[in-house]
């Protein structure tokens, strides 16, 4: 199923960072994607006026594993070490209405034709909501690239957008595994080094501090609002079967009740539009947000640990080059090596400040933006359901 | 309205601005006490919105359950965000309505209360439907509530009581206003007596809520816990409901029990229900409809009419119970939902606190405020979800039992019609073969019993005829009352779902200048 998103819906649907992809040098988009099975395969398409490039326009079709490849190349990559590298798009994930359309299928024969067929329309739509969901990630990660000073002239970058065949996709072999699996072991050795070590910029110390905490309570909100999305989702689908039920009563029905199950009948149908906007609205404005910035926060952390570690780094080689010193043997090797050590910590250091204050400033920007849409929206569905229940109730009350 | 409040439909607007009732004393004496204060005669229509009343004690015992409380509980509830000071009258929305005089009429506010179906302004012209209903019932004045559930004694032995108030204008009563105390065992034996007598002659005897061993017992060990306050208070409004059906009921009405057991101060105690229950009741009744149904009978083109509506109850009774199981799903997913959002602005609050961006982190904490009265939405809903909708549904199905019963009762006497006339078909065989074996003796027997089965035969078929005429009655009836009650109710849930809405469009669009002012 393919699914062409136009530019209004785009305009909508990216709201969790702001003021992307303005620079005419290099703009991107994902088009269109198509989804078979489990795989989504998206088109990039690339619009630059820089001369890097061999073609101004041309699209390109990328998978998912394609995606996260270019993001840890990009973490692994030293230069960056002092940049904050936009985390990675999560994978597409249709379980939940997967599941769902195997429950119905399950319950078809205890449902009526029509009860049935809007069940299926309703999956079928929470079907698109994911898939232009993760379509959106994908667009948005590129587009943070894009629009860095830095990482939009990097050279992985620039194959992921123009290369146009299969890129041999780097999957995780056995060997890559091990190796990311020892990249977290020593990521949470560096959660010990950070928190041990003893701060010597107040900026970082309040970073520090900040992102440590913001970080749990952001993963504990993230979770908890996608359990009320879902909920909100439940009740809207009952008003689906509540209104079907009621549509087989009103036909057996030969008393004046028969008009009022009708109406009563076609109100939840109405009504259950609108809560299942309101489910969805809710969870892209809402549990969205949430998520892609406690993904962010995870970046912006990792950025930290790179600075600490680099600042241990220096502090040990202070520590080689007194011994050496001590011990009159290879003094120069050490003070070159505490050079590097302090260059590369200075260098994290100051990129790192600026990459933490956009990073905040960014923050607050999207939670503005969004916090707003979401109010507007709620009004605007509580507007709607009120008309809704006051056409009915004086329909019925005239009766 | 705290969040531990219990399940109850959304409490009225305007309910908090009462005075007290200045003292209302205990109980059954009606001097100087004024629960009432009868307005001009309310007509038949008084009928219709009691189902709808029936709801509205419920808030007061949401807040508190002790007779203390009970005078402004009662004021609050009778004023329904009417705002009349000087009318103490429980059934003041009714007779508000009805009557030309009263100034209150005009006061409601709109929207958020329960209203009637039948809302009469001063002005309102009577519709053709309420003028036919003048017709029918002729000046049926009777309104009744049961209110105050007490719980007395301790330990297993306790039980809970309930005020049973009456008001009304029918000569046979010995007062206008009175109120006794009942027991729910009390009800159950009003009806296994009403079954007794009425239901053999197809009268459609409205049931008793069931029993509920589990829920009673949570009551009697002092379960001070929000369900068993839900259960009570189900139980109550249940109750009422019950009993509005009985006096609705113009032959009912008329059976000396009813009248004992909304007048008479002590009751013997009634034995027996703990094994006959309403639901044990109707199961029999249940199977033996079954039994009944599987015989084919057609006598006359009439009896279609009977099968035809016997098998409209069978299938309305399956869509009832389909529904009723997605209402009940519906009230779970809104608790649930209920449950997440409240965690949810917890976490958002910690959220808030964490937010080192002043303005952000303002927005955040409101948030979480905006979803804590979101919660609070949610619970009310459920309640209204339920006490309304669920519960009217539950009723039906236990109502359409009782219909099923009274074809059934019908069935059983075209039978014993049929039967009789078989017994004296071969009484007249039998005559029929004395006379050629000519005894003389036997034979005066015989001519005896023949005329006592011809009687009984003539007997029968008038039963059986009269019978069918009631039954026939009382479906059309119960089809009418049905009709009224479910768009009553409807529009008693839309109200609370229009409310809920108007208080969430309040609550986001407080909060949308805090977003604003992000910066």
């Amino acid at each position: 199923m393919t699914s062409t998103l136009d530019d209004s819906e785009k305009e909508k649907a990216r709201s969790v960072s702001v003021d992307l992809n303005n620079d005419a040098s290099l703009l991107i988009d994902i088009p269109d994607a198509l989804c078979e099975r489990d795989k989504v395969k998206f088109t990039v398409h690339t619009k630059t006026t820089l001369s890097s490039f061999q073609k101004p326009d041309f699209s390109v079709p990328r998978q998912h594993e394609d995606f996260i490849w270019l993001h840890d190349t990009l973490v692994e990559t030293e230069d960056y070490a002092g940049l904050i590298i936009p985390p990675a798009p999560p994978k597409p994930d249709f379980e939940s209405p997967r599941e769902k359309m195997h429950k119905l299928g399950e319950g078809e024969a205890t449902m009526t034709k029509e009860e049935y067929t809007k069940m299926k329309q309703e999956l079928e739509a929470e079907y698109l909501a994911v898939f232009k969901k993760t379509v959106q990630v994908h667009e948005v990660f590129l587009q943070r690239l894009s629009s860095h000073p830095i990482l939009s002239k990097d050279r992985n970058f620039q194959i992921f957008l123009e290369y146009d065949q299969d890129l041999s996709v780097r999957r995780k072999n056995a060997k890559e595994t091990f190796g990311s699996f020892f990249k977290n072991m020593v990521k949470s050795a560096d959660e010990v080094i950070i928190s041990g070590i003893k701060e010597v910029d107040d900026f970082f110390e309040q970073e520090k501090t900040f992102l440590l905490d913001y970080s749990s309570k952001i993963k504990d909100s993230t979770a908890r609002a996608e359990k009320m999305t879902r909920s909100h989702k439940n009740v809207a689908d009952d008003y689906i079967h509540i209104s079907a039920t009621l549509n087989s009563l009103s036909v057996d029905d030969n008393t004046a009740l028969k008009k009022h199950l009708e109406k009563f009948a076609d109100l939840f149908e109405k009504l259950r539009k609108v809560e299942g906007r309101v489910a969805s609205d809710e969870e892209l404005k809402l549990t969205e947000l949430l998520r892609y910035y406690m993904l962010d926060i995870q970046a912006a952390k990792d950025l930290l640990y790179r600075r600490a570690r680099a600042l241990a780094d220096y502090e040990n080689s202070n520590k080689a080059l007194d011994k050496a010193r001590l011990k009159s043997k290879d003094i120069t090797q050490a003070e070159e090596h505490q050079q590097q050590c302090l260059q590369k910590f200075d260098k994290l250091s100051e990129s790192g400040k600026r990459e933490l204050t956009s990073f905040k400033g960014r923050r607050v920007v999207a939670f503005r933006k969004n916090l707003i849409e979401m109010a507007e929206l709620e009004i605007k569905h509580a507007k709607n359901n009120m008309a809704l229940l006051q056409g009915c109730i004086e329909l019925l009350k005239s009766n | 309205m705290a969040a531990s409040s219990p399940r109850n439909p959304p409490p009225l607007r305007g309910a908090e601005n009462q005075d007290p009732l200045s003292e209302m004393a205990d109980e059954d004496s009606d001097e100087g006490e004024d629960i009432f204060v009868g307005n001009s005669n309310p007509v038949a229509e008084s009928f219709q919105p009691d189902t709808a009343n029936g709801e509205e004690p419920a808030d007061l015992f949401s807040e508190e359950e002790t007779s203390t409380a009970v005078n402004s509980s009662i004021t609050t509830f009778k004023s329904n965000g009417v705002h009349s000071d000087n009318e103490n009258d429980l059934f003041a929305e009714v007779s508000v309505e009805l009557s030309m005089e009263n100034p209150s009429t005009t006061a409601k506010t709109s929207g958020a209360e329960f209203t009637p179906s039948l809302t009469l302004s001063a002005t309102q012209p009577r519709s053709m439907e309420q003028l036919e209903e003048e017709k029918d019932e002729d000046s049926f004045d009777m309104d009744v509530a049961v209110t105050n559930p007490e719980k007395i004694g301790d330990g297993m032995n306790a039980y809970m009581a309930y005020k049973v108030s009456t008001r009304t204008t029918l000569p046979m009563f010995r007062n206008r206003t009175f109120s006794v105390w009942r027991r729910f065992s009390d009800f159950l034996g009003l009806y296994e007596k009403l079954s007794v007598k009425h239901s053999l002659n197809g009268c459609i005897i409205p049931p008793p809520p069931e029993k509920s061993v589990v829920g009673m017992t949570k009551v009697k060990v002092g379960k001070e816990d929000s369900s068993s306050a839900d259960f009570v208070e189900r139980r109550r409004a249940a109750l009422e409901r019950y009993l509005q059906r009985v006096v609705c009921h113009p032959s009912l009405l008329q059976d000396p029990d009813v009248r004992e057991f909304l007048e008479r101060d002590e009751l013997p105690r009634a034995v027996g229900t703990h094994t006959l229950s309403g639901a044990g009741f109707l199961k029999m009744i249940n199977r033996a409809s079954d039994a009944v149904s599987k015989m084919t009978i057609k006598i006359s083109y009439s009896d279609a009419w009977f099968d035809n509506k016997l098998q409209e109850v069978e299938s309305e009774d399956l869509q009832l119970r389909k529904l009723h199981a997605v209402v009940d799903s519906l009230v779970n997913h809104r608790k649930e939902l209920c449950g997440n959002t409240a965690v949810f602005a917890k976490s958002m609050a910690m959220l808030g606190n964490s937010e080192d961006n002043t303005a952000l982190s303002r927005a955040l904490s409101q948030l979480a405020e905006v979803e804590d009265k979101m919660e609070t939405l949610h619970q009310e809903q459920a309640a209204s979800d339920f006490f309304i909708l669920a519960e009217l549904l539950a009723d039906y199905i236990r109502l359409l039992g009782a219909v099923r019963g009274c074809f059934e009762q019908r069935m059983k006497t075209w039978q014993r019609w049929q039967e009789a006339q078989s017994t004296l078909q071969k009484k007249r065989e039998v005559e029929a073969k004395l006379l050629w074996a000519n005894k003389p003796d036997k034979l005066q027997q015989a001519k005896e019993e023949i005329t006592e089965w011809e009687g009984k035969v003539t007997q029968y078929e008038r039963d059986f005829d009269r019978i069918s005429v009631t039954v026939r009655k009382e479906f059309l009836r119960f089809e009418k009352e049905k009709s009224k009650d479910f768009k009553s109710q409807i529009v008693k849930y839309l109200e609370s779902l229009l409310q809920s809405q108007q208080r969430l469009v309040m609550f986001w669009e407080a909060f949308l200048p805090e977003a604003k002012a992000i910066a």
